[in-house]
């Protein structure tokens, strides 16, 4: 089985505090990777360091490797920006732009490459995406809306379409579906599952049901430790480590 | 504000004394308006509204139209909007985005404390420094070349209304910088990030987040610059040559209504120059009545535009 994403030993400090501690991972591709823990515990920082997100960040730091492509995204000359249209992300916080109508939304990735398109090309891109997000079939009449004036579950999805539109490998998801109500978590879900067959997902969350649904495996941190990484099935029936077991009994702390 | 239910007392106080304060300062608005209007009525009734578009100030014939003092200012204005809101947000974008950590506090003092110095200061400098350089090294050979074209036709003296509008520019730019940047601060974390999150460069973020975020915050820091400039009289006079004339060419001098009113206040004698100054103030109250009345206007479209998310 081959791996979209190798991690090696990864270790994360914000300036003098360290967030993560040797972390090692390998990412299956064209699968679902769920990452749990306690709050704090580093889930976003490791997912963040996945694109490098952390760039801009005064005090970060980082050691160890991330192979993507065969290649150390830390070391080997990888320009942050072309990695990032392969390893898209999606937020915890629907963020559309505010300005910008549902089309320009999906399409405004489009533009960064230099590439010039077509107005018919773009249309064809933010359809499919729109497909792909399952949105399509409510706002195909309502393009030239204002993205933010969609419902919440709908911005989400806005924001996967407009993740999709640039055809990464990786889609990164911090909690997509932390500030949703459950019927939106539901879509989403479903959503997830459908991509999981062209795609490879890292979805953080806090929803032991909804991982155990969606996830080909699991991994648990505590602590900005990696405790364990198994099927979905083996860490929550039966957990090879005791503070897995303790966490997913709500036995914690 | 509450109505119907009853408040905490002490809440209620409050508001009253601050209404009275608020009220204060409208009334004062208004009086002063009203003084303004008393004060310039004999001007008002000689001359009408061809006190606004004549050209002559001519204090022996007692022939009056601020025409000259109103286009000064506002072309010294323009000129200085022109050159400070490019400089004002380029420079706040770098310092924003680009300059190291430890540069970021020095740079923010310095321009507070340029936007503290007194315009007289100003104007001292740009006597000595400005317009014998804009002079020798910008004017006269802009003019000997280009001298065709109206706006750089000689002769050259020195003062002007380029020099006065690159004073102000230079007066303004501190404060469009440090709002500029307050603005800039303000945009959310998670909206450059989704840049960043589709491969965007760090360019196209801040093209990005200033299109989607900030154009309405710049647009209010322009205005503030704007009245700034139109009432800044010291620095000025001392630049601009005080010739109530119009004329086209950015190099030659001109005059402002700020100025025109205290240049000529001590010497205004008979009762018509000196309501003829007084109208030159209202004509100026009036307008940056209006510029900051049509900025706020503006300014509410922009937002309510922006919150529907247009
Ligand atoms: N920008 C930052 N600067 C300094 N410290 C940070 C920063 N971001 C996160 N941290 C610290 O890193 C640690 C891990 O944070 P992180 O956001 O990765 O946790 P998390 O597992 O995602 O938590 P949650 O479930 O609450 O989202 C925390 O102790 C946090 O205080
Ligand atoms: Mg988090």
């Amino acid at each position: 089985m081959d791996n979209a994403l190798q991690v090696k030993d990864l270790c994360a400090w914000f300036g003098e505090h360290q967030v993560l501690k040797n972390i090692t991972m390998d990412i299956r591709r064209n699968s679902v990777t769920s990452v749990m823990g306690p709050s704090g515990c580093g889930k976003s920082t490791f997912i963040r360091c996945l694109n490098r997100m952390h760039d801009l960040t005064p005090g970060f730091r980082v050691s160890g490797e991330v192979f993507f492509d065969g290649r150390n995204i830390y070391t080997d000359r990888i320009d942050p920006v072309l990695l990032r249209r392969k390893v898209g992300m999606v937020f915890q916080q629907p963020n559309p732009f505010p300005r910008m109508s549902v089309f320009e939304n999906v399409a405004v990735g489009l533009k960064f490459n230099g590439k010039k398109r077509s107005r018919s090309e773009m249309a064809d891109v933010v359809e499919k995406s729109l497909r792909m997000a399952a949105l399509w079939d409510e706002l195909s009449d309502h393009l030239d809306r204002p993205g933010t004036s969609l419902s919440g579950g709908q911005q989400q999805r806005l924001c996967i379409a407009r993740a999709l539109a640039v055809e990464p490998e990786i889609l990164l998801m911090d909690e997509p579906c932390s500030a949703l109500d459950p019927t939106s978590s539901a879509r989403i879900e479903d959503l997830i599952e459908d991509l999981s067959d062209k795609y490879t997902i890292v979805v953080v969350t806090h929803n032991m049901q909804q991982a155990g649904r969606i996830s080909d495996s699991v991994a648990f941190f505590l602590l900005g430790e990696l405790i364990e990484m198994d099927t979905a099935a083996k860490i929550f029936t039966n957990p090879a480590d005791k503070r897995t077991e303790e966490y997913i009994t709500g036995r914690f702390g | 504000m509450r109505r119907g239910a009853p408040g905490n007392p002490k809440d209620a106080l409050f508001e009253r004394t601050t209404a009275v304060f608020a009220f204060g300062v409208l009334f004062l608005a208004v009086l002063l308006f009203a003084l303004l209007v008393r004060e310039s009525l004999p001007s008002i009734r000689k001359f009408g509204a061809a006190f606004l578009v004549t050209g002559t100030w001519d204090p022996v014939a007692e022939s009056f139209g601020a025409l000259p003092f109103l286009y000064g200012t506002v072309v010294s204005s323009f000129i200085a909007l022109l050159i400070a809101v490019p400089l004002a947000v380029g420079s706040a974008i770098f310092i924003n985005e680009f300059a190291p950590e430890w540069l970021k506090a020095p740079v923010g003092f310095l321009a507070e404390l340029l936007a503290a110095v007194p315009s007289v200061i100003y104007g001292l400098w740009g006597i000595f420094v400005l317009v014998p350089v804009l002079r020798d090294y910008l004017m006269k050979p802009v003019a000997d070349h280009l001298g065709w074209i109206p706006f750089f036709r000689g002769p050259v003296y020195g003062p002007s209304m380029l020099a006065a509008g690159m004073l102000l520019s230079i007066m303004i730019i501190p404060f469009i910088l440090s709002v500029s940047r307050e603005v800039l601060a303000t945009v959310p974390r998670i909206q450059k990030e989704a840049v960043l999150s589709l491969g965007g460069t760090h360019w196209e973020m801040i093209r990005i987040v200033i299109g989607q975020h900030c154009i309405p915050g710049i647009f209010g820091a322009t205005v503030l610059g704007l009245g700034r400039a139109l009432g800044e009289t010291m620095a000025v006079t001392m630049v601009i040559g005080n010739r109530p004339d119009i004329l086209l060419s950015i190099f030659q001098p001109g005059h402002s209504m700020a100025g025109a009113i205290a240049n000529e206040f001590t010497e205004a004698t008979g009762e018509l120059y000196l309501s003829a100054l007084v109208e030159i103030g209202l004509v100026l109250f009036l307008l940056t009545f209006v510029v900051n009345l049509a900025a706020k206007g503006i300014l509410k479209t922009m937002v309510s535009r922006a919150s529907r998310g247009i």
